[in-house]
């Protein structure tokens, strides 16, 4: 898809299919609407067969699954990562994200990924310096003001939590700093363009439990800010930091609740299964 | 060392009865088989040490009494600061031997007048120096390296960022290693048809035989192709192509070896993908690319057959820089010629004129000096570029890491 630079945000701009679904209802305020989505990675083999679900601002979700249900993939359809693969698509069904249809042909993958941040499995810092690891995002969007650049970067760092540890060093090397470390540089990267969604991939499984428990502390902070999709499969890690968790199981949403109501009294077996640990 | 000898032969364990021992060889036949099969693997190995040492020994024992000399500078400078000339021997009528260049011999002649000289033999490219080469080849190195780099660059980066798989994407990649298993001089006639007679030049006065010419819109100049005749711009662009395959194989390597982890946290924080390449995959494959280059230019540099036919001359008086510019031009239109006129010259170059002394001219003993001193300089000079590109790659590496 050819980038639209002048469409700088489309989801405000145009709404082309807006299925609305009961006017009457508006809160809580959905920001991810999954409707009937069927995807593949190669034509003729859904991973994901007809997911619906919402995910709601301000909240932290969770994906729960064993490997292969397709929970990253899903995660990674909602900022269009999987169109880095050429064979990939959605083969049926729509997902709209601030009501906007994110594979509508006006919209840009390059915008929306501006909206809908991401902070990865394995924490990646770019070989460069903490500042410009954080500054990344505003640079190539063209800010060159040193005043503007130096706010975000110590605000972000600041919410990442982690301002007060490099403060003294952000001309040194993003890759000098402990594993913890660097996944909240990556965080703070990913908030100092402002998304209104930030999708985790399993962000704490390469992470030891202290560093772990910092970044959940960081995620309860944040979603104050940011609506936030995290996978893992860690379900202490789902208890602890989302407030509503998905269960996947081959490529199907079996069930998606509260997490207290999933983790203390799921509607369907085969959660129950899992979550007491019988298989996956 | 006599510590664990001492314990050995106190903790001494009996030596099993050749009958209950259960792990005793199966006869000598298999140990035997092991050994050879070593041995010749080992012989294998050392002939290869063997071949290497002679070429270097024979080389640097024949060549080092030509370029290096036992009092300061240590370097036998004029063997550089020379081009290569004919060399005179002959004998005056006192029976004093002598032994020099063309010009000095001309100057000899002239200078005693009354001599007699008998025995008189000239070797042809044997006086002199080597200078008037190593230009050349230095030049035709430099502008194959640029043409290469920048054609490889971009190929590699398009072939491993930007093309999906396909047909199209196979005869490509099928084409690449095609071109790195033609035959050098194969090479040069490619760059003699296309380069030396039909690259297109701009021009006023196109000449008669080009291909075709096309006159050039709002000036008074043609798009004529007519090629740019034999000159090291058609050697290096030829060597340029030869090197190609090595420089996008080597670049498509350095992209690969960036972390995709770079690139998804690139675009993800909403980076087109030429800004993703630009800020967070070249940067760290630039190093790479470049010592891989450097590397590949040192086989290019010794090719003789690539120029043979585009570039190379194996006698030429001028330098390349010591041009005749008409005066009465504008300064515009001297920059012009000048460029032009410099890139359109043909040049010496290391390996043709080995290749010459070494085997277009009668052999005598006064013609091995110079052989075997222009291979040792010309040795020496891809095993510094060898070393340089060695020496980046471990520079780069210490600072490039993740």
């Amino acid at each position: 898809m050819k980038p639209m630079m002048s469409e700088p945000e489309p989801q405000q701009t145009l709404s082309p299919i807006r299925k609305g679904g009961d006017p009457s209802t508006p809160p809580p305020e959905v920001v991810i609407e999954v409707d009937g989505v069927h995807f593949h990675y190669v034509k003729g083999r859904d991973i994901l067969r007809g997911v619906s679900m919402e995910i709601r601002k301000g909240e932290v979700t969770a994906f729960i699954g064993p490997s292969g249900c397709g929970k990253t993939t899903l995660l990674r359809c909602f900022n269009r990562m999987n169109d880095l693969i050429p064979t990939a698509g959605i083969s049926k069904g729509q997902i709209r994200i601030l009501g906007t249809d994110i594979h509508h042909p006006k919209v840009d993958a390059i915008e929306l990924r501006k909206h809908v941040g991401m902070v990865f499995q394995k924490y990646n810092p770019f070989p460069k310096s903490i500042y410009e690891n954080v500054a990344y995002g505003l640079r190539i969007q063209g800010v060159r003001d040193r005043t503007k650049l130096d706010e975000a970067v110590e605000e972000s760092l600041r919410s990442a939590g982690l301002w007060e540890e490099v403060k003294d060093r952000l001309d040194a090397s993003g890759l000098g700093l402990s594993g913890g470390q660097q996944q909240r540089l990556c965080i703070a990267r990913t908030i100092a363009v402002r998304p209104k969604i930030i999708l985790m991939d399993e962000p704490c499984s390469a992470l030891d439990p202290i560093s772990t428990a910092t970044v959940e502390e960081l995620i309860t902070r944040l979603k104050k800010e940011f609506t936030i999709v995290i996978v893992t499969h860690n379900m202490q890690q789902a208890t602890r930091v989302s407030d509503r968790t998905a269960f996947f199981y081959l490529g199907e949403l079996i069930e998606m609740d509260k997490t207290t109501t999933i983790f203390n009294n799921p509607a369907k077996r085969q959660t129950e299964d899992y979550i007491s640990g019988r298989f996956g | 060392m006599g510590n664990t000898a001492d314990i050995a032969e106190t903790a001494a364990p009996a030596e099993p009865a050749s009958s209950d021992n259960p792990f005793a060889a199966r006869g000598l036949g298999q140990r035997r088989r092991e050994r050879a099969v070593a041995l010749v693997l080992r012989l294998a190995a050392y002939a290869i040490l063997g071949c290497g040492l002679y070429i270097f020994v024979d080389i640097i024992a024949k060549g080092a009494p030509v370029v290096f000399k036992a009092s300061p500078p240590f370097v036998n400078t004029s063997f550089f600061t020379k081009s290569p000339e004919t060399l005179m021997t002959f004998e005056t009528d006192d029976g004093a031997f002598h032994k020099m260049d063309f010009a000095d011999y001309t100057r000899f002649k002239n200078e005693n007048p009354g001599r007699a000289i008998v025995e008189e033999h000239s070797h042809a490219y044997s006086g002199g120096g080597i200078l008037g080469p190593l230009v050349g080849t230095a030049l035709l190195t430099l502008i194959c390296i640029v043409v290469a780099f920048c054609i490889g660059l971009t190929t590699s980066i398009y072939l491993n960022e930007y093309s999906s798989k396909g047909r199209f994407m196979d005869a490509i990649r099928l084409a690449i290693m095609n071109l790195a298993g033609v035959p050098s001089v194969v090479f040069g006639l490619f760059g003699l048809g296309l380069f030396c007679l039909v690259a297109p030049v701009i021009t006023k006065t196109p000449q008669e035989g080009a291909l075709f010419t096309l006159p050039i819109l709002f000036t008074d100049h043609f798009l004529s192709f007519q090629g740019w005749g034999t000159c090291m711009l058609a050697g290096g662009f030829t060597l340029a192509v030869m090197i190609l395959p090595v420089i996008i194989t080597a670049c498509e390597e350095s992209l690969k070896a960036i972390p995709a982890g770079f690139r998804e946290a690139s675009l993800a924080l909403g980076a087109t993908k030429w800004q993703t390449i630009a800020k967070s995959v070249l940067p760290y494959a630039f190093p790479g690319m470049l010592t891989a280059s450097v590397l590949g230019i040192t086989r290019v540099a010794g090719e003789t057959a690539p120029i043979m036919f585009t570039a190379a001359l194996s006698h030429k008086d001028k330098l390349p820089w010591d041009l005749a510019i008409d005066p009465n031009l504008g300064a515009l239109e001297k920059v012009e010629a000048g460029i032009g006129g410099f890139l359109s010259q043909s040049v010496q170059a290391m390996p043709y004129h080995i290749y010459t002394v070494a085997a277009r001219i009668p052999q005598s003993e006064y013609t091995k000096p110079m052989q075997y001193g222009s291979v040792l300089v010309f040795l020496l000079l891809v095993m510094g570029f060898a070393g340089l590109s060695v020496f980046l790659r471990i520079h780069y590496r210490k600072k490039l890491k993740w």
